[in-house]
């Protein structure tokens, strides 16, 4: 079973969908106890990085046990980010820090929201990617982004590079949106749901 | 194949617009005179199999005695749809929106209950994130200037003596993600998207700008993103009576120089 883990942000159900789509059994968790005994977890999310704040009080520990146990995560927008020290966004709200960096604001000489497809540029051997050709259109939707960093498997580029897809062993992470990417995306989750 | 500058990856988008009267897809022109057009989840999934990068469902006759049929429709419409899929019309506070997005859809669009209550845009925002949100604005200038341009509610039945320009510039700082530009004048008359208004929009507020009203050609579309400067362009009947396949379209654009996402 996949557990989505719900803190109040963001379009779970679309996530749950696609899952389903592809055949994965999965399951909304806002409480610890589903996440503790899930084989998969995903951390969608959209809307301010502050958000993380009701993840970290309450579901942080069991989401970074079930981590350090070797079960796959997926973080998705604001899900991925969270992998991170922090985001500008919101600088009192941490992040779970197992990525170096810090997630900020585009800058101003693009128009932000980044919203739309655009393409990655797969630059790692990924388990995530699998498949997948270099160059795919995916569809973002975000105002803030994280850096550039050695687990980056997948960069975007505007206003300068940005992480699109991140990946280290069984941590995962993607600032499009899969579950709204097309075909493209359905295989990301499909490769994910298949490790 | 052509090739953009790194910061000109980001396609312009085509939406496929369906909208929805009584659970039927439908399209008027000017506003008027509907004629049925097919089912609402049907139809949105073939537009985004054949190439629409966004599907857009407007339910132009919703009434509170109707909601639970447009969330039924929306449902039924995002269970096999995995491209962005945004609803509108007669969205009035923040739970409609609300049972909107329980529903499946990832953004709404609000349009006389923006402009009755302007608040409403700042609590949806808040609530599920400013890229969730498009006020969508009706436009109508006749033959004046793009700054004179008028904003009208009720489906285009009401004046409100809003400029469209100002109007755009509040929502946008008020919270919303993008703005949906309809141009009253040019809508349903296949005469072209009103690339002049769209641009002076687009000029004003720095979110993305959805033009929509007029698509008749391929054409029309160069112009609507060269010209008119739109971030995105929505059309209906171009798409649903078969007049121009996407695919189509898009290979048009590309020869244009014009980034889309294909293929797709």
């Amino acid at each position: 079973m996949i557990a989505i883990v719900d803190y109040g942000a963001g379009n779970l159900s679309s996530v749950k969908k696609a899952l389903e789509h592809l055949g994965a059994a999965a399951e909304v968790a806002s409480d610890p106890l589903p996440i503790v005994t899930a084989q998969k977890i995903v951390v969608p999310g959209v809307g301010h990085f502050c958000r993380c704040e009701a993840l970290n009080s309450r579901l942080r520990d069991p989401v970074l046990s079930a981590i350090s146990r070797g079960v796959p995560f997926l973080g998705i927008c604001v899900g991925m980010q969270w992998l991170f020290e922090g985001s500008t966004e919101a600088p009192e709200t941490s992040g779970a820090a197992l990525l170096a960096g810090q997630c900020s604001r585009f800058p101003t000489e693009v128009k932000s929201p980044h919203v739309g497809w655009n393409r990655i540029q797969i630059n790692n051997n990924s388990r995530l990617l699998r498949g997948i050709e270099n160059g795919s259109f995916v569809y973002y939707t975000h105002s803030y982004r994280a850096p550039v960093i050695p687990e980056t498997v997948a960069c975007t580029h505007y206003g300068g590079s940005f992480s699109g897809a991140v990946e280290r062993g069984n941590i995962f992470g993607v600032q499009f949106h899969p579950e709204k990417s097309g075909n493209i995306g359905l295989k990301i989750l499909e490769n994910f749901c298949a490790i | 194949m052509k090739t953009s500058a790194p910061s000109e990856q980001l396609t312009r988008r085509i939406i496929a617009c369906l909208d929805v009267d009584a659970g039927r897809v439908v399209k008027g022109i000017q506003f008027q005179d509907l004629r049925d057009a097919g089912d609402p989840a049907e139809l949105a999934r073939a537009h985004a199999e054949s190439g629409a990068d966004e599907i857009v469902l407007l339910d132009i006759t919703a009434t509170s005695g109707e909601r639970k049929t447009l969330t039924d429709t929306v449902r039924r419409a995002a269970r096999q749809l995995f491209v962005p899929f945004t609803v509108g019309g007669g969205i009035r506070n923040l739970q409609d929106a609300a049972g909107i997005f329980d529903a499946g859809a990832d953004k709404v669009t609000i349009n006389s209950a923006a402009v009755a209550n302007p608040e409403l845009i700042g609590e949806i925002a808040n609530r599920f994130g400013s890229q969730a949100v498009i006020v969508a604005i009706d436009g109508k200038r006749a033959a004046s200037k793009p700054d004179q341009a008028e904003v009208w509610v009720a489906g285009g039945r009401r004046p409100t003596g809003k400029k469209v320009l100002e109007w755009a510039r509040e929502a946008e700082q008020r919270g919303a993600g993008e703005i949906l530009l309809t141009s009253m004048d040019r809508d349903g008359t296949s005469a072209g998207f009103d690339c002049e208004l769209t641009a002076a929009v687009a000029a004003t507020v720095s979110i993305p700008v959805i033009a929509s009203g007029g698509a008749g050609t391929p054409q029309h579309f160069v112009e609507v993103f060269s010209a008119g400067k739109a971030d995105a362009a929505l059309a209906a009947s171009i798409f649903h009576f078969g007049t121009h396949a996407i695919a189509e379209l898009k290979q048009t654009l590309l020869d244009a120089g014009i980034p889309m996402r294909w293929p797709c």
